[in-house]
């Protein structure tokens, strides 16, 4: 990875065609960037999908690749998001190694993040935790050290605050 | 392996039910409402006003081959070379101004169209290529002849897809016609399963369009243009930047009502040739690394620029932080992704250049220029475009010069792709838009003879002339049957330095003159020519130069291959070297 880091949030709507993601994932990629995380899922109008994109680029490269995201023919709508003011939201799944000796202390720490605790064996528990990517950043590196056997993220959705759209 | 073998049986046992759905199904399916696949794809073309499409048949295309057998209306030019089908509907497109169409089987005839698709993507050229796919039940199985075409051709085309039922077809048609010649033009690719275009169907055909994610912007914003006349009434050095854009909108007599309104210059890209005549007073011709002294001087000076339809490419603007460095940047383009994409523009117009040259024509106020006119017609005077001419060589731009001014700039012309390329990009000087056609952004050599048998092909009644270089016209020789079994009455002048000229003249410039692998043995060209059933001529002497070009363009009916031996180690300048500004601009001394 270079030495500088961005992250840049893009939010695209789609029509619900095959070949979409595809496309909108190779236009970035023809641009040498690096996706951090990509999302997609049905909005209220079932044909059609919001893709939410965190990329490597720069913020004054942000709003070109929107606009090149703009000439799909499949795109509807392609938002740099960056600037305004949004809810960010990010879901993981997370098992952790459990002893009874760490059980209640992992306990403790979910209870501070507001993580759910979704499955539980002897060996493993199985954590859910919902927030802003550094809230889940953060509470990854705090179950690191119980060792960490398994994890899904969602990669981040983003809606804009208020009544306007994002 | 056996898996493989079985594979092929299964696509050749398909292949010999083909005619099933053959002719004498047909009247009777049309009239009951019922055709296939292919037959529905025929009509489409032929409602969108198709007359002519350049393709080459194989197995997946059969059904589609089959329904152009009695297809009414429709030409099918059949090419050698898929490669050449896509060269010729680009130079059929940016000739006629309607929208060329080519055809290729499966795999490898798809994958043969690539290097023409790839160009009509790079200089906005408005084709569609119809393919022909393996079956839909073995699709992603690696069938026999099977690629992933729309895969492989989704970053060289505006808009590709594969149809899946044969009732798709009709729109599937018409909404690449549509994509294709709208906004920004450019290539599309419709793909089409063999057993789709065997499939029955009743097909309707839209006339509407409905794409909701696909709506061009073509009026400019009335304010941003009062900003732009503003800029451009108080500006001291002004000039305008015109490119293929101008040629795509039709807007050649609203930029030139502009210039002439305003007495601001206007200097062309190899791309916007044409798109003023380059004879007027106030065209600087092109400007770019090949281009004249005098136009990369004042758009180097320049305190404001007009850039109408262009994409500030590298060939162009050489190292971008140098380039016009005191300038504010005015940008029109239909794209609004082009805008800024290169070089910031203060003020960015999105809109279609006819409609926004109308209005700013219609408003503008004339800025006071004279000291600036006076600026470049002493680079002009100082700087003019020269050559030398030998007793005993035949000089490339000499040939040039001669075919500008037998056929006073009004004749279409090809070009290949190097030396000669650039050499008739300064010495041909356009009277009008659509005539000067030439691989552009790609630099694909084998370019200009197909696309000049697509141009002829478009525009009967013109005249049309390829230039070519001796390397670029072996990459699609092969065609040369095709133009004389259509009787096309085609020059094809080819300026034979035995070498890959441009390739030659960096090693020249920039490798210490170690020629590796550009110095070429050729085919005598014109006996070759002869060989396909042309016209051959050879010229090896200066003096043999005027009587060879005047009688290949009297040839009526046949091609005719004019093999101009040239000299050898002639260097095209002037030259702004790769990735430098016009500081180090090599002159011709
Ligand atoms: C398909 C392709 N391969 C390679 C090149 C690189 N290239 C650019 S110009 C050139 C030389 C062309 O030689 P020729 O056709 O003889 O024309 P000349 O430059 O001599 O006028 C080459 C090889 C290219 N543009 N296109």
């Amino acid at each position: 990875m270079s030495e500088e880091h961005h992250a840049a949030t893009i939010s695209v709507l789609v029509q619900n065609a095959p070949g979409v993601l595809v496309r909108v994932a190779g236009l970035i990629r023809r641009r040498g960037v690096n996706i951090h995380s990509l999302s997609v899922g049905p909005t209220e109008d079932p044909k059609i999908s919001r893709m939410t994109i965190v990329v490597d680029t720069p913020p004054d490269r942000t709003e070109s690749f929107a606009k090149q995201l703009r000439k799909l023919v499949e795109v509807l709508r392609a938002t740099a998001v960056d600037g305004t003011p949004t809810v960010d939201r990010e879901l993981a799944l997370i098992k952790v190694n459990v002893t009874p000796g760490t059980r209640l202390e992992i306990m403790e720490i979910a209870n501070v993040f507001r993580a759910n605790i979704v499955d539980l064996t002897d060996r493993t528990m199985s954590l859910e935790v919902t927030g802003r990517s550094e809230k889940v950043d953060a509470f990854v590196s705090l179950l690191t050290k119980y060792g960490i056997r398994e994890m899904a993220r969602t990669g981040q959705v983003t809606l804009a605050r208020g009544p306007q759209n994002t | 392996m056996a898996q493989r073998v079985r594979t092929r049986r299964h696509v050749a046992a398909r292949t010999s039910s083909a005619p099933q759905a053959g002719p004498a199904a047909r009247p009777e399916a049309r009239r009951a409402g019922r055709m296939n696949g292919a037959q529905a794809l025929v009509e489409a073309l032929r409602r969108e006003g198709v007359e002519v499409l350049f393709g080459h048949p194989g197995g997946a295309s059969l059904p589609i081959y089959d329904a152009l057998y009695d297809a009414e209306g429709i030409r099918h030019i059949l090419v050698r070379h898929e490669q050449v089908a896509a060269h010729a509907a680009v130079g059929y497109a940016r000739a006629s101004g309607r929208v060329g169409v080519c055809t290729a089987t499966s795999g490898p005839g798809a994958t043969n169209l690539v290097t023409g698709i790839t160009d009509a993507m790079m200089d906005s050229a408005p084709i569609v290529a119809i393919t022909g796919q393996v079956p839909r039940p073995v699709i992603g199985n690696d069938a026999f002849q099977e690629a992933d075409v729309t895969g492989i051709t989704m970053p060289i085309t505006k808009y590709n897809t594969l149809v899946m039922r044969a009732v798709d077809i009709p729109r599937a048609v018409h909404q690449a016609f549509y994509l294709a010649r709208t906004g920004r033009p450019g290539p599309v690719l419709v793909d089409i399963p063999r057993d789709v275009s065997q499939e029955l169907c009743e097909p309707e055909f839209p006339d509407e369009i409905a794409i909701p994610g696909y709506r061009p912007v073509t009026d400019g914003s009335p304010n941003q243009i009062a900003s732009a006349l503003e800029a451009l009434a108080g500006a001291q050095r002004p000039i305008i930047y015109a490119g293929g854009g101008i040629i795509s909108a039709g807007a050649s007599a609203e930029l030139t009502a502009l210039a002439e309104r305003t007495r601001i210059p206007v200097a062309l890209t190899l791309m916007g040739k044409g798109a003023m005549d380059e004879t007027h007073p106030l065209c600087l011709s092109m400007l770019g690394m090949h281009g004249s002294v005098y136009a990369n001087y004042a758009i180097n000076d320049a305190d404001v620029i007009l850039a109408v339809g262009v994409r500030f490419d590298d060939r162009v603007t050489g190292r971008l932080k140098d380039f016009a460095p005191r300038a504010r940047f005015i940008h029109i383009d239909i794209d609004p992704a082009e805008i800024g994409k290169n070089k910031p523009a203060h003020i960015p117009i999105v809109g279609d250049a006819r409609r926004v040259l109308a209005v700013m024509a219609a408003q503008a106020r004339a800025p006071q220029i004279d000291a600036w006119w006076k600026q470049i017609n002493e680079w002009r005077e100082r700087y003019p475009f020269r050559y030398r001419q030998r007793e005993d060589r035949v000089s490339h731009q000499h040939v040039c010069d001669l075919l500008n001014r037998l056929t006073g700039g009004r004749a279409i012309v090809t070009t290949d792709v190097g030396q000669h390329q650039m050499w008739m990009a300064q010495w041909y000087k356009c009277r009008e838009p659509r005539t000067f056609i030439t691989s552009g952004g790609l630099g694909a050599m084998g370019f200009g003879f197909p696309a000049a048998m697509g141009a002829k092909f478009g525009c009967p009644d013109k005249e049309v002339i390829a230039v070519v270089g001796d390397g670029g016209f072996m990459m699609t020789i092969q065609d040369l049957i095709t133009a004389a079994e259509h009787g096309l009455s085609l020059p094809i002048f080819v300026l034979n330095n035995n070498a890959l000229g441009m390739v030659r003249q960096w090693q020249t410039f920039f490798y210490r003159g170690r020629l590796s692998a550009s110095v070429l043995r050729n085919p005598d060209f014109a006996r070759l020519g002869e060989a396909f059933g042309c016209r051959g001529i050879r010229v090896e002497r200066p003096e043999q130069v005027e009587p060879a070009l005047r009688a290949a363009l009297e040839t009526e009916g046949i091609p005719c291959v004019v093999d101009i031996l040239c000299d050898p180690e002639e260097n095209c300048l002037p030259m702004i070297p790769s990735g430098q500004s016009i500081a180090e601009m090599i002159l011709d001394e």
